[in-house]
Formats: C-alpha cells, sequence, structure tokens
C-alpha cells in the first residue's frame, strides 16, 4: 500500500504562484486530479513525481522525500505530458532501455509491452507512432518495473475514443490491483468515467476533494444561468418567475433575450418546455451562459 | 558509474541525427584543405604547422567539442525526453559522467583523427607535427568535451555560447590579449604536445605544470558540477 502525501505545497515561479499551498493524501486506487489548464496541475505532478522542487511544504512517499531522491523511483513510474521521447529508437528499444534503466531486461520490457498492447508495433520507430501509440509506450516505460505509484500528466490529450477506453481499461486494472494510480485531466467527463476519488485544482488552490458523486452533487446543484429567447419574453419570464425553481429573471434589452437564474436544475429544464407551449410561446433560443469547466471550478472554490 | 544504456542513447542521439552530417563536415574540409595545400605547395613544414594550428586546433577541434558536448545532453532537456532518465534509481553524476565519456569519444573521434590524417598528407609527419597536433586534439577533446557539456546542462542556448567561447575567447582574445592564453584550453593543449612530440614548431604560452593542474581542475570541476545541476535539474511544465 503506497500513499503519497502533499503536505502545505507551494511553488511559485518569480512572482507567479503556480502553486498554493496544497495539502492532500493520494492513496491506493486511482485517483483523478480535475483542474482547467493553467490550474497548476503539471506543476504539481512534477513536484510529486521529484522533478521540482516546492517552494515550501514538502511531498513524500510511504514517509520518504521525492525530491533529490533518485532511489525513490524504484517505486515510481511517471508517464510525462510532453511527447518528446528518443524517437529514433523503435518501441522494444525504447522500453528495453527504460527496463535497463531499473537494472532489468528484456523479459521485463517484453511484459510491459504486452501489458499496453504493443507488441504488434514494436519494432518499428517511435516517430512512425501514432498519438496514441506514443502514448502506451511512454505507459509501458512507466509500467516496466512494477511501481506501485503511477503518476500521469494528461493521459488522454489527443487520443482517439477507441484508445481512450483502452487506457482507460488499463489503468482501472492498476487501480484494482492495489496500485495509488494519480492522473490530471482538464476534461471532467474522463476523470467521472475512471476516477472514484478526486481532487480539484484551481489557479494554483485546492478547491474540493472527495468521491466523484459528491463533488457531481455541488456541481449540478449549483446556480445555473441560461440564456433564453423567445417570441414573448416578458411573458415567458412572468410565468416562470410565478415558479420556485426561478430565482431570478434579467430582461436584457440590449441582447434581445433573459437571463434567466434558476436554482433547482432538474425542475426548471422540465418546467421551460412546459410554460412556453401552455402560453404559446416560441423558444428560439435556450443555452447554459456558465456551463464552461471555469464557472463549475469558481463556483467550487466558493462552495 | 559508466551506465551502458545511457551511453547508448547518448551515441545514437548525437550520432543519428543530422548532427552527424555536421559532425562529419568540418573533418572532411580539413582533409580536402590539406590535400589542395598539398598539391599546391608540396610538404612543407610551416604550411602544416599553420593548417593544423590555425585551422584544425583552433576552429574545428572546439566547434566539434561544441557539438558533441553540449548535444550529448542539451536537446534531452530541451525537448523533455531527459525526464526517462532522470525517473529512474540511477545517480545523476553517473548519467554525466558517462555522457562526458560518450562526448569525448565522439570529439576525439572526429576531430584528432582527422587532423592526424591531414599531417600525414600535408608533409608525412615532418618535425612530428601530425603526432603532436593529433595529441594536443586529444587532450583539449577532453576539456572542451567536459566544459560543453556542463553548458548543455545549464543553459538552453549553450550552442551559441559555446561557439562564442570557441571562437571569439579562444580564437580573437587569445591572439590579441596574452593574458587570455593561460586561460585557453587551445594552449594548455599545445603545452602537453609540445612535451610529448618534442616537436620545435609546436609550442605553447603556457608552461606545462600549469596546462595539466589547468586541464585536470577544468575537466574536473565542470563534470562535477554538471552532475550536481541535474541533480536538481527543473522540468518546466507546459503551464
Amino acid at each position: 500500500m503506497t500513499t503519497l502525501t502533499i503536505d502545505h505545497v507551494s511553488r511559485w515561479f518569480g512572482n507567479v504562484v503556480a502553486v498554493n499551498d496544497i495539502t492532500m493524501t493520494v492513496g491506493p486506487g486511482v485517483t483523478g486530479l480535475l483542474g482547467p489548464n493553467g490550474a497548476g496541475k503539471s506543476t504539481l505532478i512534477h513536484m510529486m513525481g521529484g522533478f521540482l522542487a516546492p517552494s515550501t511544504g514538502s511531498v513524500t512517499l510511504d514517509g520518504q522525500p521525492v525530491w533529490r531522491n533518485e532511489q525513490i523511483y524504484k517505486r515510481i513510474g511517471v508517464v510525462p505530458e510532453r511527447e518528446a521521447m528518443y524517437d529514433f529508437l523503435t518501441g522494444r528499444e525504447f522500453v528495453l532501455a527504460n527496463a535497463e534503466l531499473h537494472s532489468l531486461g528484456a523479459k521485463a520490457a517484453q511484459r510491459a509491452l504486452a501489458t499496453v498492447e504493443m507488441e504488434y508495433a514494436q519494432d518499428r520507430k517511435i516517430s512512425t507512432y501514432s498519438k496514441g501509440m506514443r502514448q502506451r509506450v511512454k505507459m509501458a516505460s512507466a509500467l516496466v518495473h512494477d511501481p506501485s505509484l503511477l503518476l500521469l500528466d494528461e493521459p488522454f490529450n489527443g487520443m482517439d475514443p477507441r484508445q481512450r477506453m483502452q487506457l482507460m481499461e488499463l489503468l482501472r486494472r492498476m487501480g484494482a490491483e492495489g496500485r495509488t494510480v494519480l492522473f490530471s485531466s482538464h476534461i471532467l467527463e474522463e476523470v467521472e468515467q475512471l476516477a472514484s476519488h478526486i481532487e480539484v485544482i484551481v489557479a494554483g488552490r485546492h478547491a474540493a476533494s472527495g468521491d466523484f458523486r459528491k463533488i457531481r452533487r455541488l456541481m449540478t446543484d449549483r446556480p445555473h444561468r441560461y440564456l433564453v429567447r423567445s417570441s414573448d419574453d416578458r411573458a415567458l419570464a412572468a410565468a416562470l418567475i410565478a415558479d420556485p425553481s426561478t430565482s431570478g429573471i434579467e430582461v436584457d434589452l440590449a441582447e434581445g433575450a433573459l437571463r434567466i437564474q434558476a436554482v433547482d436544475f432538474g425542475r426548471f429544464t422540465a418546467l421551460l418546455p412546459k410554460v412556453a407551449r401552455e402560453h404559446d410561446i416560441r423558444l428560439l433560443t435556450v443555452s447554459p451562459s456558465d456551463e464552461s469547466l471555469e464557472s463549475v471550478f469558481s463556483y467550487l472554490v466558493a462552495a | 558509474m559508466y551506465d551502458p544504456t545511457v551511453a547508448r542513447l547518448t551515441y545514437r542521439g548525437l550520432l543519428g541525427r543530422r548532427r552527424a552530417l555536421i559532425l562529419g563536415a568540418l573533418p572532411v574540409l580539413l582533409i580536402v584543405i590539406s590535400a589542395v595545400v598539398r598539391v599546391l605547395t608540396g610538404a612543407d613544414d610551416q604550411v602544416a604547422h599553420d593548417v593544423l594550428g590555425g585551422f584544425a586546433l583552433a576552429t574545428m577541434v572546439p566547434i566539434i567539442g561544441v557539438i558533441a558536448g553540449t548535444g550529448a545532453i542539451g536537446p534531452e532537456i530541451d525537448d523533455g525526453s531527459v525526464v526517462y532518465l532522470l525517473s529512474k534509481p540511477v545517480k545523476r553524476p553517473a548519467i554525466i559522467f558517462t555522457k562526458l565519456i560518450v562526448a569525448i569519444a565522439v570529439t576525439m573521434a572526429f576531430s584528432a583523427l582527422p587532423t592526424f590524417v591531414a599531417g600525414l598528407i600535408l608533409n608525412g609527419n615532418g618535425q612530428q607535427i601530425a603526432v603532436a597536433y593529433t595529441v594536443a586534439a586529444l587532450v583539449a577533446s577532453i576539456a572542451y568535451a567536459a566544459l560543453f557539456l556542463l553548458l548543455g546542462t545549464v543553459s538552453r542556448h549553450a550552442v551559441v555560447f559555446g561557439l562564442v567561447y570557441a571562437l571569439v575567447w579562444e580564437a580573437l582574445f587569445g591572439s590579441l590579449v596574452s593574458g587570455a592564453r593561460t586561460l585557453s584550453v587551445q594552449q594548455w593543449a599545445l603545452a602537453v604536445a609540445h612535451k610529448v612530440s618534442d616537436s620545435s614548431l609546436v609550442t605553447s604560452d603556457v608552461g606545462l605544470p600549469t596546462a595539466t593542474v589547468l586541464l585536470i581542475v577544468v575537466t574536473v570541476a565542470a563534470t562535477w558540477y554538471a552532475g550536481q545541476k541535474l541533480r536538481t535539474l527543473t522540468l518546466a511544465g507546459e503551464e
């Protein structure tokens, strides 16, 4: 059982604070590190992997420091986000080199290649690989020494749906085997499908932590904003505000639309078409105006 | 200390890409120049000394040193693939030491060997000139490889700085300011070459004891420091 402990970790670059006083514990199973682009996920993963010193605080793996401790890599497997990976080698040569650097041999390399199902292309140059194939060979290089902690930085970036499913299945298996698996993503659905435990990072801060259902509830229970255009905005507004699912409506004259704040997401979405039909109003536009991940995150930070 | 896997990756990185072409271009040019000079002027010790001293040792060896020394680690740090070396239980100084050996071997192969061949073409090793400059190239290869490997570890603009050092410091300042010559790898190498070959044409502004001490100090210190820098190398993220 491997536990990664991040204790009051901050990291700044000059005047910019990339990671701000984060404390979390990552245990066995699959954990998703969720946050919008630029939130500090990569900086945090670099510190978890021992490639960057925290400005303050400490990162330890079962009590051992990660920074400046190369022996820790006997237990950590890293799948970096960046593409570059000795493109002049074949997949097999690359994984074998990684095995040798762990004082392991061809057998371990072959097993890792089999795990990611890359044996069929192992003798091709990495430079000829697709994004998904590269990702799988990176994965093989990280698994070659059977690590108890696996760190993956945006592993699904640029993968097609089938490759994504395969990698998810593999990570699920790793988690079920009792390994500690942490991956970062800025895509809610990816994290939802794979991780039971989620850590949310926004603007360098630890915004939320817990199981997915809890975070999902926070997200759906928050007030939703909609932009609605109809054949009779004022009549629609009058009918909607009578219902408790709506907490506020603004008639935006410049836009020629209604800005509606709904407090009960489920009830509002059922109410809107019903009210329109009853009053013979045509709905021209119904669009959520704050569905971006950033706005969901900013709500979570406030919560 | 020496890690064969790191060495293999470094060799293939150095010799596989376009870099091999650049590495090969200068030695070919040297040999062509030597052949042309020999045909035009015949065997002349002074001319051989001028070509080997002025072009081979003063220009070609440091440039090859820059390409091999910085190329042994710089591209991996630039593109981030060094993470595959750093995420292993391998001591950082062992990575640097191995890369140094590779850089020295490549620099020697692409500079000392062609220097010797050029010397034979120019005057058939008359007055031991070919041997002297070959020894100088071998000695200089070690110090240059260590210096430029360090540069490749600490700077993203290692090639530019390396070329500036090799061409401006060694060539320009060295010929104008006598004090600069004391701090010139080229002069240290010449001191050793003078001693080994006993050639009267090959001389140095620096005494042998000073040259030997400086060569060792620079090589050891640069290698040690590069190892320390690699231990705390920060891999910048995409953010």
